[in-house]
């Protein structure tokens, strides 16, 4: 395969947005007829570089090279022109339209000036059945399974001169009969010559489909290796940035104190055989109070999921939750509210704080929407509830009239938490609460959530952090592939054991 | 969209409207003598036909997704610029048409324009020129203009043997004309498709590499266009220009237009199920006229409860489409 040159060479490639520099001098290479699975953990840059590739971004150094030629696609349309095309997880195609018109449309064939819809249609049955799919051209797109879909997008490819195929996440909402259909039809296109480049989050996916990995971390090169002779251990190891020998060092950490200093204060919740479809898979799950559960896995593992499930956003089909011992229904996050549960969502900007309004309101959110829209909050107390969180959590502000987005990411972060302490929560689910703040603020936010623990809470910690998950909690249920594969309690406890869970398969 | 595909659910609501149609049409034959006659049929066309040349362009604009505000305005425009350009300024009919023609497809596209190359809501963008169109009406004369011109005359009075004693006026020839074209348009043509995909999903025929600019401006351009002959057409009929005419008309083009079928979101639909709608809205009309005693009011409320009853069937529609879709998203996670 390397005897050739490749397909597509892609050479220390710079990408910068304001205030942050993407992808610093990534190399990637594609040959003909090899899948290439491109792994990294969240924010490695994985989809900058195929945005750049596909046309969608421009780079701001290093160069592209398809076919030895230097290419520098302006858009989608552009970079399908020189044979580049992408299939991404959202099915980019229009679900009000036939089959067969989302295969051609754009390029139908016509018939003295009109659309010739007989000869579409044949043509479509004709591309699809290269994929082996047999399927009725005229259904409407919305009414095929995602699979289906899926297929449908990338034969809409392959009919134009297509040299290279980039596959983003496409499995992620397929089951595994799916997948299996899905990886045969990528097989026979790249024993065809097609050169594939494939991202997905799931480890044993990439092991079985993939030739050849190249891993990046924080938008740059890790490396490249043929799939063949890279552990999977080695591989997990990597895309974390670590080195195998620094994880037989790695000690419990503070999560032993935590362990110790937590009475329990009895059952909290308790999660029997809760899953959802596409979500992730069915799982026993117990919080006691006074204790720090850590949920740990890598991106798209299914530990957000895990969370929206338990506080309601997305509705679990199957299994049961008790709260305090007595039976709960979950259906919305109003419903988790009242039975004292509250979320700190991973999404700081979009889904936690309203940057627009004042410290205090962002503070006074939460309570008002458990009292209802018609028990107004005094102003006066309001002010003493802001006043009183942001003294007790530290946050850094002149005073609480401010508008939210002047703080810093660590001090929104405080706000949040803040915000859902004033409720009086029996259980806190923080999903990746250190993400983009400092180290200081980091450590200010463990501890904090140490506090809490000591204060009878029950808390649910998610961070793709492991060092974190491990210094705050007294236990860790490791996720992997949407699924809770294993909970590590005592001296498992370490990052070698979470990765080798991972890396060890279900 | 093949024979099977027209009995499917994409066709489903404006055979419904055609069922309603002839419902309401027969309701009032077996109620009311000589309400059942060729020529009551064709008066539907004749008094509707300035409505259906509105609603054939403002069904391609619902199909793309968007809306157009504007068309009662600028058919009230197309009225005025008619009339004077006509009786003050002593143009030709053959001048007069084009350039009436083309103001409504200039305006018409720079709305497109608008609403595409700064990503503003059609609803505002429109709105506004609704309240452009009205106003310059206003610039053109304050007063109504009527018109004493000789092929204007000719049209309004003229009449095309239909069959045996009955007839249709031009005006018919004319909105028929526009719906043969805007089915074409829809179902034959690349930019018509394109219309299709963009009322889909916009994004995705952005990312299929489809015009998707190009389109918007044209569909609004079309609306336009049509709006201005929608007034031509009008002032066969009414023969004057006048700046109060038309008022309201935007929402019985959309109302007609949702009745026949045509989802709102976007998508679905066609001129087809919008000949129903206007039958339907006319039928309403007359049946209102036959019995006497009701205000003629009455037609908005019904076609107000005929508007929320569409809704509700698109809704139900779009439940079943959807649920259709999930059905296949099987996730890794099973239980």
């Amino acid at each position: 395969m390397s005897e050739q040159a490749p397909i597509l060479e892609m050479k220390k490639i710079r990408k910068e947005f304001p205030g942050v520099l993407a992808l610093s001098g990534v190399d990637f290479r594609l040959w003909k007829g090899e899948v290439h699975a491109l792994m990294g953990q969240n924010g490695a840059g994985k989809s900058t570089l195929v945005k750049v590739l596909t046309g969608v971004h421009r780079h701001d150094g290093g160069e592209m090279l398809l076919e030895g030629r230097p290419i520098r696609p302006d858009s989608p349309l552009a970079a399908q022109k020189l044979g580049i095309n992408a299939v991404y997880q959202e099915i980019n195609l229009c679900p009000n339209l036939s089959v067969a018109e989302n295969v051609f449309i754009g390029r139908e064939p016509l018939r003295l000036g009109r659309i010739d819809w007989k000869a579409m249609r044949e043509k479509a049955r004709e591309v699809l059945g290269r994929l082996n799919l047999s399927v009725d051209v005229t259904r409407t797109l919305s009414s095929c399974s995602i699979a289906v879909q899926q297929m449908v997008a990338i034969a809409r490819v392959l009919d134009s001169a297509a040299k290279v195929l980039v596959l983003d996440e496409p499995t992620s909402s397929l089951d595994e009969r799916e997948v299996a259909q899905l990886f045969k039809v990528v097989r026979k296109l790249r024993d065809e010559g097609m050169a594939i480049l494939f991202i997905t989050h799931f480890l044993d996916q990439t092991y079985q489909i993939a030739d050849r990995i190249t891993i990046l971390k924080n938008g740059e090169f890790v490396g490249e290796y043929e799939a063949a002779k890279l552990p999977k251990l080695e591989l997990v190891a990597k895309m974390l940035g670590k080195e195998l020998s620094e994880f037989s060092q790695a000690s419990p950490g503070e999560g032993e104190k935590s362990r110790t200093a937590s009475v329990s204060a009895g059952e909290l919740l308790r999660a029997r055989g809760l899953g959802r479809r596409g979500g992730v898979a069915p799982f026993d799950l117990d919080l006691d109070g006074g204790e720090v559960l850590g949920l740990a896995g890598l991106l798209g593992s299914g530990r957000t999921e895990t969370a929206r499930l338990l506080f309601g956003i997305d509705k679990a089909d199957c299994g049961e939750i008790s709260v305090k011992g007595k039976p709960a229904q979950i259906g919305s996050p109003r419903a988790a509210m009242a039975l004292g549960i509250g979320f700190c969502s991973e999404d700081r900007k979009n889904e936690g704080i309203f940057a627009e309004l004042s410290i205090r309101e962002n503070l006074i959110l939460a309570l008002q929407t458990k009292l209802g829209a018609f028990r107004f909050i005094a102003p006066k107390r309001q002010v003493e509830i802001a006043d009183r969180l942001i003294r007790e959590l530290g946050i850094k502000t002149p005073s609480s009239s401010g508008e939210a987005k002047q703080l810093s990411g660590g001090n929104q972060q405080k706000v949040m938490l803040a915000r859902w302490l004033a409720t009086d929560p029996g259980i806190l689910i923080l999903d990746e609460p250190t993400r983009g703040i400092d180290v200081g603020a980091k450590l200010e936010i463990m501890e904090q959530i140490l506090n809490l623990s000591r204060a009878g809470l029950g808390l649910l910690f998610i961070s793709s952090e492991f060092e974190e998950v491990l210094r705050c909690s007294g236990r860790v249920a490791v996720f992997k592939d949407k699924a809770l594969v294993a909970q590590l309690a005592g001296p498992e406890m370490t990052e070698s054991g979470i990765m080798r869970t991972i890396a060890g398969g279900r | 969209m093949s024979r099977k595909g027209l009995i499917n659910l994409r066709s489903l609501p404006s055979l419904v409207t055609l069922g309603l149609f002839l419902l309401m049409f027969g309701a009032g034959s077996l109620s009311f003598p000589g309400f059942f006659s060729l020529q009551n049929f064709l008066n539907l066309f004749i008094d509707n036909a300035y409505l259906l040349v509105l609603a054939v362009g403002m069904t391609l604009v619902i199909v793309a997704g968007g809306i157009d505000l504007s068309v009662g305005s600028m058919l009230a425009l197309s009225t005025m610029l008619s009339s004077f350009l006509l009786e003050r300024a002593g143009w030709k009919p053959g001048q007069v048409i084009p350039t009436v023609l083309a103001v409504g497809l200039a305006l018409g596209a720079f709305m497109g324009y608008m609403i595409h190359a700064f990503s503003l809501p059609p609803f505002i963008v429109t709105l506004a020129g609704l309240y452009l169109a009205r106003g310059l009406c206003y610039v053109v004369s304050i007063d109504a203009i009527g018109i004493k011109n000789e092929f204007w005359q000719g049209m309004a009075n003229a009449r095309i043997p239909a069959e045996a004693a009955n007839s249709v006026s031009p005006s018919v020839i004319i909105a028929l004309a526009v719906v043969a074209a805007g089915g074409f348009i829809l179902r034959s043509t690349k930019f018509g498709r394109t219309i299709y995909a963009i009322g889909g999903n916009e994004q995705s025929a952005v990312l299929m590499g489809l015009p998707v600019a190009r389109t918007k401006v044209g569909i609004y351009a079309i609306s336009g266009f049509c709006s201005a002959l929608s007034g031509i057409v009008f002032s066969f009929y009414t023969l004057a220009g006048y700046a109060l005419n038309g008022r309201g008309m935007e929402m019985d083009a959309i109302a007609t237009v949702v009745i026949g079928g045509t989802l709102l979101t976007g998508g679905v639909g066609g001129v087809v199920g919008t000949v129903f709608g206007v039958l339907v809205y006319g039928t309403i009309q007359v049946l209102i006229m036959f019995q006497g005693t009701l205000n003629s009011w009455w037609t908005r409320i019904a076609i107000g409860f005929l508007v929320f009853l569409f809704c509700l069937l698109q809704r139900v529609f779009e439940a079943g489409r959807g649920k259709s879709g999930k059905d296949g998203s099987a996730g890794p996670a099973s239980c």
